[in-house]
Formats: structure tokens, sequence, C-alpha cells
């Protein structure tokens, strides 16, 4: 694959962006009748950093991506783009943006697609000619680039609408679920094609309700809920936040409803499904639990240990499943 | 099951607006179209404009005149009405500026009672030796002339019954042997008392019923000054007609896909580029524009090879024409998709607005066939105006100065529905 730095690209107007925060979030509020869609979210984009932004379907990700682009008028707050307010040429130019939706000309080429991105950014000549090449290799498409868009995989597609985003060098880029719809070999190669990108200095937001792909991808997590940001850092330092050194276990059992119940509050666990979870400080107390089980007349279908994950945190905090 | 499966399509129709407007809405406008277009509705029948000059000024032509200006389906005009009420009156038109009025398609019919036409106004038999009435028409309404000339006709059987009787005594007199000086004194009197103004009246009539159009005591030359060299009359007329018709679809189709773009996102990205929707918007204007002009010169290519069309001596005429109506299309089919919020609504909406367009602007018959207050709402849509202008390139040979009334409308309507375009865009621009 060639490497072209992002330090080596254009776009900055002045020097002092250079020395700006890439991306800052201000107590964002946005909403859509009376439906909060963004909750006073507040974040920081540090240089060369991948910050997941995870949260369920409906959570205000994409409208937190879409204000951050411009695309959305925010009721209060504000968004700089290397001190640039959001909308405005020069945090136009600086951002990237991927949406979630295949937002592509399906009866032009890949080549063409690129192309035509990289004029309504300002590129053009040579520099155009590089970028459409850097960004098919990229996207592993250079064996494609003279096939329409409309007859590309679903795979390809999504890659192709990664590289349109990018096409312009940015060094902020928004991904909006990059990987809905793919299948997992597709989503590898996305992955390493964001693994690019980070190693050449773009400060990436990467939106997502898959906890794995948060997880390999991103340096933080915040996690939003309801518009809100409710818990944000590194992945370890969420859950060791949230649950210390402590385990999970989750048991499926069967019995009286009311028997279960009962069990369940004795150990300040709760039910998720047919699913009883419960935090405990150390292995050795898992034997209790269960023996408990036993003389309540319940019997065990199932018994597993853990160590607590950002779906785990995301749970603990929401008292909701990630993908709900 | 039957019943359910009605069930489902009634339920599904009456959700879908735009297929409901076309089942009901569209057939109903039509109807009423035709209807006042064929229908006589409202008695606002078209009358047939004749300028009329009368060279000779003789008893017999003011006879003729006031024969013709009583016909009820025939306005007639003898000098060019003047720009305001309180302007003086024009000069009455002379042989030369009627002829360039009907060039121009101020009229379709000109009238020449030429000098001494008095001296022997009827010839029965065709052989009459006075100069013959000017007869000057545009070929482009063949109903119009043939209207004028059997009104002519009638008018002269009943507005000089004198003049007939007259002339039927001399030929009388003539070919059958000479009256009595007694019989001779009886004539003269009774022809005194048809040159009385009110036994003329009379002996005209009011009803179009009692009078023939008549087979032409009164000489009459036509000749045709516009389009008398056409090797095919028509064919302008209709590749302009339905050529901005077609037209109009086809800037609509093209700029629904706004709408697609909007749909899959493709807009937002667009825009979260350097791309402004101004900018945008003026782009999608110009492909649509040129796209429109490329068909119209495809189509007159077309008529210039299969139909003989005289495009080459056109040119410029046709590639202003041809701009400007490209351009007020292109900004028409820009604004409808963007108020419509669909595909499915911008085809409803689009089809039903450029049909009832096309069938009062002209696109479907000539307007100088609808009724006058018909032929004013044409003037409301491009179809008329692009229509008029082509007629008056490629059939009234006009030069391209002559272009400006629909020029300019043309370029008006586009900016306006172009600026307005834009304001409704905003719904895109932001959330």
């Amino acid at each position: 694959m060639t490497v072209l730095s992002m330090s080596e690209a254009p776009p900055q107007s002045s020097s002092s962006l250079l020395e700006s925060i890439p991306l800052e979030v201000v107590s964002l509020v946005k909403r859509f009748g009376q439906v909060t869609a963004v909750d006073g979210v507040s974040l920081e984009l540090r240089g060369g950093e991948c910050l997941g932004l995870l949260g369920p379907n409906g959570a205000g990700k994409s409208t937190l991506i879409r204000s951050i682009v411009g695309r959305v008028i925010p009721d209060a707050g504000r968004v700089a783009v290397f001190g640039s307010a959001a909308g405005s040429l020069d945090a136009r130019s600086a951002l990237g943006w991927v949406p979630q939706e295949l937002a592509l000309y399906p009866r032009l080429t890949c080549g063409e697609n690129l192309a035509a991105f990289g004029r309504y950014h300002g590129l053009s000549g040579g520099k155009l000619a590089e970028s459409v090449a850097w960004c098919l290799d990229w996207a592993a498409l250079q064996d494609r680039a003279g096939d329409l868009a409309k007859n590309l995989s679903g795979g390809m597609k999504r890659r192709l609408n990664m590289a349109a985003g990018i096409i312009h060098r940015p060094r902020v880029v928004l991904m909006d679920e990059p990987t809905v719809g793919v299948d997992p070999q597709s989503r590898n190669r996305i992955f390493e094609m964001i693994e690019a990108l980070r190693k050449e200095g773009a400060a990436i937001i990467y939106t997502t309700h898959y906890m794995e792909e948060a997880e390999r991808l991103c340096d933080r997590v915040a996690i939003i809920d309801h518009g809100r940001i409710i818990a944000q850092g590194a992945h370890e330092e969420l859950v060791r936040s949230v649950f210390a050194q402590r385990s999970q276990v989750l048991a499926r059992i069967a019995g009286p409803p009311s028997e279960i119940d009962a069990w369940v509050e004795r150990h300040a666990g709760r039910l998720v499904g047919e699913t009883a979870e419960f935090t405990i400080e150390n292995s050795t107390l898992i034997a209790g639990l269960l023996d408990d089980a036993a003389h309540s007349g319940l019997e065990l279908v199932d018994v597993t240990m853990r160590q607590p994950n950002l779906e785990s945190v995301f749970l603990h905090l929401t008292g909701r499943e990630l993908r709900d | 099951m039957i019943t359910s499966i009605v069930r489902t399509a009634i339920v599904s129709l009456r959700r879908d607006r735009a297929a409901l407007a076309l089942s009901f809405i569209l057939p109903i406008a039509f109807f009423s179209i035709f209807a006042v277009i064929f229908g006589g509705q409202h008695d606002s029948t078209s009358r047939i404009s004749v300028i009329l000059v009368d060279e000779d000024r003789s008893r017999a032509s003011l006879d003729l005149v006031r024969g013709l200006q009583r016909e009820g389906s025939l306005a007639i005009r003898t000098r060019p009405s003047s720009r305001s009420k309180s302007a003086a009156p024009m000069p009455e038109y002379t042989a030369a500026t009627a002829e360039a009025a009907v060039k121009a398609g101020d009229a379709p019919v000109a009238l020449i009672i030429p000098h001494r036409f008095g001296d022997n106004p009827i010839s029965f038999g065709g052989n009459g030796t006075g100069p013959a009435i000017q007869l000057l028409n545009d070929s482009s309404d063949m109903v119009a002339p043939q209207m004028v000339a059997g009104l002519l006709q009638k008018a002269g059987m009943t507005s000089m019954p004198e003049v007939m009787a007259e002339k039927g005594m001399k030929y009388t007199d003539q070919f059958i042997g000479g009256f009595t000086p007694e019989q001779r004194k009886r004539m003269n009197g009774y022809l005194e008392q048809l040159r009385q103004p009110e036994n003329q009246q009379a002996a005209a009539g009011t009803s179009p019923a009692q009078a023939g159009s008549g087979g032409g005591p009164i000489a009459v030359h036509t000749r045709a000054v516009v389009g008398e060299n056409k090797r095919n009359p028509m064919i302008s007329f209709y590749a302009a007609a339905v050529g901005v018709m077609f037209l109009l679809f086809t800037a609509s189709g093209s700029a629904g896909v706004l709408l697609d773009e909007a749909d899959s996102g493709t807009l937002d990205r667009v825009l979260s580029s350097r791309v402004t929707m101004t900018t945008l918007l003026a782009g999608k204007l110009t492909f649509n524009t040129l796209l429109a002009f490329t068909q119209l010169v495809v189509m007159f290519l077309w008529a210039t090879a299969v139909f003989k069309l005289d495009l080459f001596t056109h040119i410029p005429g046709f590639v202003v024409m041809g701009l400007c109506t490209a351009f007020a299309v292109a900004a028409f089919g820009m604004l409808l998709a963007s108020i419509c919020r669909t595909r499915a609504q911008l085809g409803a909406v689009s089809t039903l607005l450029i049909l009832i367009m096309s069938s009062v602007g002209g696109s479907m018959f000539p307007r100088f066939l609808m009724p006058a207050a018909m032929q004013k709402a044409g003037l409301f849509t491009i179809n008329a105006w692009a229509i008029d202008g082509f007629t008056k390139v490629f059939w009234r040979d006009l030069p391209v100065r002559e272009l400006w009334p629909q020029v300019s409308v043309l370029l008006a309507v586009g900016i306006v529905l172009f600026a307005v375009a834009r304001r409704v865009a905003r719904r895109w621009e932001f959330a």
C-alpha cells in the first residue's frame, strides 16, 4: 500500500489552525420537535487520536456527527474544527465525513466518484489524480477503478464510500458506522484501512454500536445514550472505573419466577432476559451464589464467568443491551 | 379473496397521492380544457382578426366595408391599436403596413380594396374587368382565409344590393334587349330606393344563416404573405410545439436527480464539501439547460433531414430561442424538484402541470384555433412564448432582434423560477 502521510496533506488556511485542537464540541444541544437528539454533549478530539462513539441505534450519534459536519444546526452549544466554526469553509476543508449511507453516484465508476468528490473539495490536476490513486490504493480498489459503483459488492461499496470521504486528505475524519451490513472479511479490510489512516496521523471519530470495533480501533470511547455522553475514557479505564477488580457471572437458570427474582435480589444482581447477571469481588464467591440457588429450588442451565468489557459497562450504566 | 385484493389495492391507491391525482385530477383538467376550446363555452368563440384597407373610398367599397363590419365572426381593424387609451389614434393601415402586420403575426388576414374597385365591383362568372380585392394571408392559419373569403362574398351580395341590381339590369339590357323608357324609369326608381342606407341594412339581414358565402361575384386575389415559399409549412410549428413539451418532461425528470441524491445522502455529502447549495443548483441548472438545448438541436436536425425544415438559414434565431427556452424549462424543472418531496410526487405533479401547460400553451393544437380567453391564458405558459418565438424565426423569417419579447419573458421566467427553487431548496441545506 502506498503511504502518503496525512501531515503532507494540504488543507490548512492558516498556521494558527495547526496549533488548535482538531475538534472541540461544547455543550451541544439539538432538538427535533419534542425529541432531544443531542443533550449537552461536550467532547474533545486530540491530534492523531481515535475516539469511539459507542451507543445503540437512536442514541444521537449520527446527529452529533452531522452537527460537527455542519449539516445540522444545533440549538445550543458550539463546534470548533481547528478553531473554525462547524460549516465554515476552513472546517469543511479540514473535515472528512464518511456517512452511514452509501452516498455515491451509482452510475459513475470508482475512479469517477473519487474524482468528483475530490473536485468538490477543490482538488484539480495532478493533486486530484494523485489523491484518487492514493484512495483507490487505500481502499484496495485499484483493480476496480473502472467499475461502476452500483456494480460493486456491499463491502467494496463501503470502502469506496470511505475513500470518497477522505479524498481531500482531511486531518479530522468522522466515520459514521462504516461497517454496517458488511461481512466479517470486508469488516477486517475496513479495520485495516482505518488503522492505516491512523498511522498517517488523522484524528478520527468512529461511531458504532459494536463494542469489539470500539475496543480494537479506538484510544478512547465515549458512551452515548439518549443524546448524552454518560461515560468516556480509554476502555480499560472505563471498565475499571465501573467494575474495579470485580468479575461478572452470567447464569441461565430455570425455576419459579418468584424464586428467581428473590435469588437475584439477594445477591444484588439483575435479570436480563433469561440470564441473571451478578458482579462479584472474586471468583471464590461463585460457590455461595450457586449453593443459594440450589437451596431455593432453582436449576442451573449454565454459568459463565467473564471479565467486564465495554458492553458490560454500557449495560451497567444504562440497564440496556448495546444493540437495543 | 377477491374482496381482500380489491381492499388492499384501494388502501394502497388512497395512500399514493401521486397516483390518485393522476387518476382523477388529470382527466378532469384535460376534459375541462378541451371542453373550453372546442365546446364554445362562455360564448367566447374566437373572432377572426382582419385588417382592412380601403384604398378606393367609393360608394361600393364603403358599403362593402360596412357589410364586413357587421359580420359577427370578423373583428375588422382599419388601424393598429394605440399603445395606451390616452394616446392619439394610430394612422390607418396602408397596403404595405397591412402586409407587414400579417407578416408579423398581428392578424392572419388582411383585405385590400384597391383604387377603382367601385367602378366595377361585381364580376359575374369571373369575367370582370375591375381590380380584384387583395386577400393577404398567413398560411399557417388555414381556416381564417377561407372564412374571410366566404364572408367577403356574402357581404358583397348583401351590402351592395343596388350594385347587384344595377349589374343585373345592365346585363339584361345588354344581352336580352333594350329596356323601354318606362321600364328604365321604374328600374332607376328602384335602384334609388336600394341606395338608401336603411334599405341596404334590411337587405343585408343580420343572421349569418340568411347569407350564402357565394361563388364569387366579387373578384378576390388571394396571396400568402407568410409561408408562401415554405416547403413543409407546419413542420417548424410542430417541431417547436412538441419539442417544448418534451423538454419540460425531460427537465423535470433530470432535475429529479436532486431528490435521488437527497435520498441517498449524496446531496448531504456534496454540501459538506466546498460546494454550496447555490453552486450545486446553478450547476444542475446549467446541465439541464444544455441537455434541453441539445434535445432541441437533435429534434430540429431530424426535422431538417426528414421533413425539409429549413434550419440552416435560421441558425442565429434558433440558437437564441433554443437557449432561452432551454433555460426556462430547466428552471421550471428545478423548481418542481425542489418543491416535491419524492420522485413519485414529482412524477405526478410534473405530468399534471406539463400536460395542462402544453394544451393551453399551444403544444397540442395551435393557439389561434382557441377562444380568445384561452389564448390569453396560454401566455402564462412557457410553451406559448417558446412556440411564438420559434414561429417568428422559422415561419415569419423575422430577424433575431424581433425576438425580444419572447427572449425577455423566457429569461425572466427562468430567473424567477430558479430564484424560487433556490429559496425552497433551503430545506436541504440544514436540519
